[in-house]
C-alpha cells in the first residue's frame, strides 16, 4: 500500500475519536442539565465546573483529531 | 475542473511579511509577530478607552470593568483573599487568549487581508502555559519549600495507597502544563481547519456553477456563519478556561490543598 493511502485512512480511523468526543461533551452538558432542571437555584453556581468539564472532553476529542492532521499532512516516515 | 484538493493547512504557515519561506536568521518580522501586535493595539486601546475613571461609568468603562471584574472573581473564588497578587498574569492569559481568538475570527478576508490565529500555534499557547506553571511551581517552591510535595498525597490516605497514589498524582502533575498549553491551541487549530474546510466548499460549489453548485455554496456559506458563531464562542470558552484553570493550579500551589 503506498503511503498516501494508507496516510487517508489513518486520517479517517483517526477522526473517528471525535465522535467519541461528540458523545462525551453532550455527556457533560446533559449531566448538567438534569441537575439543573432538578435544583435550579444550585446550577448558577456550577457553570464554572461546566465549562470546565467540556473543555476538558472537548481537548481529548480534538487530540484524536489532531492525530488524523499528524498523520495526513506530517506523517512520520 | 477546479483543482479538487482541499489545503486547511496553508492558513497556518508562518512566513515573513512578505514572503513565502521562513529564513535561516532567528530575528524576522512574521505574520504570526505582525498580528500579536495587532493584538497588543486592540488590548490597549480597549482598556485604555475604559479606564478613564468616570465617577458613572459610561458603557466602554462598564465593559471593561464586566471584564476585569470578570477575571477577578476566578482569582478570587480559586485562590481565595491572596489571589490579588495573581490577577495580572491571569487576566494577561485570559486577555491575551481571548483578542487573539476572537481576531482570528474576524471575517476580514471578504475585504482582502487574511487574519492570522495567533493562538493556533502550540507554541504560543505552550509558552502561556509554561509561565502559569513556572508560576505554579516558583509559588509553591517559595511559600512552602519542599512541604510542597505533600502536594501529591491527598489527605487522610491509608499508608499502603500512598505508594501508588503519589506516582499517580506525580504525573498527573506533570501532565498540567501540556494539556493546559494544548488545550486552546487544539480548539483553535481544528476551528480554523473547519473554517477553511466549509470556505473551500463555497468556493467549489460557486465555482462549479449550475443549480447544485449555486445550492451547495449557499448551503456551505450558511454553515459557514454557524462555525464562525461557534469559533467566536469556542475562543471565549478557551480563554475562560484558560485563566480558571490557571488560578486553580496557583490555587493547589499556594493552599495545599
Amino acid at each position: 500500500m503506498e503511503l498516501s493511502s494508507a496516510q487517508v485512512i489513518g486520517a479517517g480511523v483517526a477522526a473517528i475519536g471525535v465522535g467519541a468526543a461528540a458523545a462525551g461533551v453532550g455527556n457533560v452538558f446533559g449531566s448538567f442539565l438534569q441537575g439543573a432542571l432538578r435544583n435550579p437555584g444550585a446550577a448558577g453556581g456550577q457553570t464554572g465546573t461546566l465549562y470546565i468539564g467540556f473543555a476538558a472532553a472537548e481537548l481529548l476529542g480534538l487530540m484524536a483529531f489532531a492525530v488524523a492532521m499528524i498523520i495526513l499532512y506530517a506523517p512520520p516516515a | 475542473m477546479a483543482e479538487a484538493t482541499i489545503d486547511p493547512m496553508h492558513q497556518f504557515q508562518i512566513a515573513p511579511i512578505g514572503s513565502e519561506e521562513l529564513a535561516v536568521s532567528p530575528f524576522q518580522f512574521t505574520n504570526s509577530a505582525l498580528w500579536m501586535l495587532i493584538v497588543l493595539v486592540v488590548i490597549v486601546a480597549f482598556m485604555w478607552g475604559g479606564t478613564k475613571r468616570e465617577l458613572v461609568p459610561g458603557r466602554w468603562q462598564a465593559a471593561v470593568e464586566m471584564l476585569t471584574g470578570f477575571v477577578d472573581n476566578i482569582t478570587r473564588e480559586s485562590i481565595g483573599k491572596e489571589g490579588r497578587k495573581y490577577l495580572p498574569w491571569v487576566f494577561t492569559a485570559f486577555i491575551f487568549i481571548l483578542t487573539a481568538n476572537w481576531l482570528g475570527a474576524v471575517p476580514l478576508a471578504i475585504l482582502g487581508p487574511h487574519p492570522f490565529t495567533v493562538t493556533s500555534h502550540f507554541t504560543v499557547t505552550g509558552m502561556l502555559s509554561v509561565i502559569s506553571f513556572l508560576i505554579v511551581l516558583g509559588v509553591g517552591f517559595w511559600t512552602h519549600g519542599l512541604k510542597f510535595f505533600s502536594l501529591f498525597v491527598p489527605h487522610g490516605t491509608p499508608l499502603v495507597m500512598k505508594f501508588f497514589i503519589a506516582p499517580v498524582e506525580f504525573i498527573s502533575f506533570l501532565v498540567r502544563p501540556f494539556s493546559l498549553g494544548l488545550r486552546p491551541f487544539i480548539a483553535m487549530f481544528a476551528g480554523h481547519v473547519l473554517l477553511d474546510v466549509f470556505g473551500n466548499f463555497v468556493v467549489q460549489g460557486l465555482s462549479a456553477g449550475g443549480a447544485a453548485g449555486y445550492g451547495i455554496g449557499l448551503l456551505a456559506f450558511v454553515f459557514l456563519i454557524f462555525v464562525n458563531a461557534l469559533e467566536l464562542l469556542v475562543g471565549a470558552i478557551q480563554a475562560f478556561v484558560f485563566a480558571l484553570l490557571t488560578a486553580l493550579y496557583i490555587n493547589d500551589a499556594v493552599n495545599l490543598h
